[in-house]
């Protein structure tokens, strides 16, 4: 067939059809986010009419009380923000080092795959299951109680799976070019290593350690399983007091009859949330503050 | 064929060398002695094995998993694939500077002083960084911001920068993988202005596809072609610049420089 004319009728009416195609296809992606983002804002409308009043100095000067108004989190918080230093301390220099590992000096036969394969599976393991594991050999056989070692030992095997993935894609993504450089010079494998392939991947790393950790902060299940307690009227001195977090805390003021602990219970999520929301922002600082020092064009 | 005209010293010597990636053989039976303090350019079509042979100077294929190499390559006296000859050693001696300009995203005076540094010297670092710099005709391009980061350089520069950072562990070869591929013509010339200076100090081997390029700068060119079976790839003649650009002895030769194929 020959082109006679710049104008094709036929043509332009299957243009014309693409292209509704193609809005159509914008059209139903905006509504999900849309509806995403409608879900979100409901959820949070609705808690914060609830919690807002209760946003006093005392949630956080107040140990939990029988009073509604005398309550406040100041137990939990200092559970949280313990359990997630001693989480972290933990789990990053050990998924860290898995990474580095896996991806460095692991030969490549079966036993590593094997292993490789696994790490992703356990990322998908139901958190309880690390809960009844860490109440076995943590809380029991270790003989550490229900303390906020046990329960950070016990996080740090829920997260550890998704740090060294992230850690691994992070290392991943360092350019051969780099390695080869470093190695032209007469630089061993750990001074490559160390030099070059940590520091481009730390960003990566740190982000992975934030993320999972704000996971962290959320978790219930493995926490209650190994016996974290609720009523807590006293300040945590030590990684072997006994503790509780959160939502916990939430939970346990939710499941209690009366009106007013539910809005105490609404107050707490939104310090919850604004918990994980400072802490996702900072993974976010970090990382393009790590990254910048990188691509300094 | 493998030995050119000349009688001066050998710095590599490379017998009966096979390479194989896997089961595969990408080398096969390469001999050939390497001049110092020359400049010995490898040439021949895309994909006959120029940059492998060039990276077993300095085993670098040993980070590729499922190499493997026969024969020798001997340097000073010594097998470089003797089992207790570590590749760190070998890459301290023998430099390379690659295709991409492959900077560390470190300062202009890390970029020098880190492999240095890890190789434990002790003297003074300033003065080296200068030295390195002035060698390798940066230094006053570069002298007032060492501080800044190599990648901040053009393209030009920063080859210049890792050949600088080459010369700062103070090899006695340095290996060069097309090193002008990525640059525009006046940034080559700079380049091979400088390869000219430093072979006075330097063996350098050199990678490249550009004729004109190994005419140029190369005292010796190794043509390199794939084998009868299209399979792996060898040296098929080794000689004076002057005779593989005017006189080669090899039909295959003569058909690739004079650009009748490849």
């Amino acid at each position: 067939m020959s082109v006679t004319a710049l104008r094709d009728q036929a043509f332009e009416k299957r243009l014309a059809a693409r292209k509704r195609n193609g809005r159509l296809f914008e059209v139903i992606c905006l509504l999900a986010i849309i509806f995403g983002m409608f879900m979100l804002l409901l959820l949070f409308i609705d808690i914060a009419t609830d919690g807002l009043a209760w946003l006093r100095p005392q949630l956080f000067s107040e140990f939990p009380s029988r009073f509604p108004e005398e309550s406040g989190l100041r137990s939990a918080l200092q559970g949280t923000l313990w359990l997630i230093l001693v989480t972290g301390l933990i789990a990053f220099p050990i998924g860290v080092g898995a990474a580095i590992y896996l991806e460095e000096y692991a030969p490549d036969n079966r036993l590593t795959r094997f292993i490789e394969v696994n790490i992703s599976n356990l990322a998908g393991v139901p958190s309880i299951i690390y809960g009844l594991l860490g109440l076995a050999i943590f809380v029991r056989e270790l003989e550490l109680g229900r303390s906020v070692l046990a329960g950070a030992l016990t996080m740090s095997l829920v997260i550890l799976p998704t740090i060294i993935v992230a850690s691994r894609e992070a290392i991943r993504a360092v350019p051969r070019s780099l390695r080869q450089a470093s190695f032209a010079l007469g630089a061993t494998k750990w001074q490559t290593v160390r030099n070059h392939v940590l520091p481009y991947a730390m960003p990566g790393m740190l982000t992975g350690l934030i993320l999972s950790m704000s996971r962290a902060i959320g978790e219930t299940a493995p926490l209650i399983t190994i016996g974290a307690l609720t009523y807590i009227r006293f300040d945590l001195s030590g990684p072997l007091d006994l503790f509780t977090v959160l939502p916990i805390q939430i939970f346990n003021w939710i499941s209690l009859p009366q009106k007013e602990f539910h809005d105490v219970a609404a107050a707490g999520i939104i310090i919850l949330l604004a918990v994980l929301l400072t802490m996702n922002a900072a993974a976010i600082y970090l990382r393009n503050r790590l990254q910048m020092r990188w691509q300094d064009l | 064929m493998n030995s050119p005209s000349s009688n001066g010293h050998v710095a590599l010597e490379v017998n009966r060398l096979n390479f194989y990636y896997g089961s595969s053989k990408a080398l096969a039976d390469i001999t050939m002695r390497v001049p110092t303090r020359k400049i010995t350019a490898i040439i021949g079509p895309s994909g006959c094995g120029k940059s492998t042979f060039l990276r077993c100077f300095n085993r670098m294929n040993d980070l590729i998993p499922g190499t493997r190499l026969e024969g020798e390559v001997v340097y000073h006296g010594e097998n470089l694939y003797t089992p207790d000859v570590d590749p760190a050693e070998v890459r301290r001696r023998i430099g390379m500077v690659f295709q991409k300009p492959n900077p560390f995203p470190k300062s202009i005076y890390e970029n020098i002083a880190y492999g240095p540094r890890i190789n434990g010297f002790k003297g003074n670092r300033d003065e080296l960084v200068e030295r390195t710099l002035r060698q390798a005709a940066l230094w006053d391009e570069v002298k007032d911001k060492l501080k800044e980061s190599g990648l901040s350089l053009s393209g030009g520069q920063q080859q210049r920068l890792c050949i600088a950072r080459a010369l700062a562990v103070e090899p006695e070869v340095i290996l060069m993988d097309e090193p002008c591929s990525a640059l525009d013509p006046i940034a080559t010339l700079k380049i091979e202005d400088l390869m000219r200076e430093l072979v006075q100090n330097y063996t350098i081997i050199i990678v490249t596809h550009n004729m004109q390029q190994a005419a140029r700068v190369s005292d010796y060119t190794a043509m390199m072609m794939l084998t009868d079976d299209r399979k792996s790839g060898t040296v098929i003649e080794f000689d004076d610049s002057n005779m593989i650009f005017t006189r080669p002895k090899d039909k295959r030769t003569e058909d690739y420089v004079t650009g009748r194929f490849g």
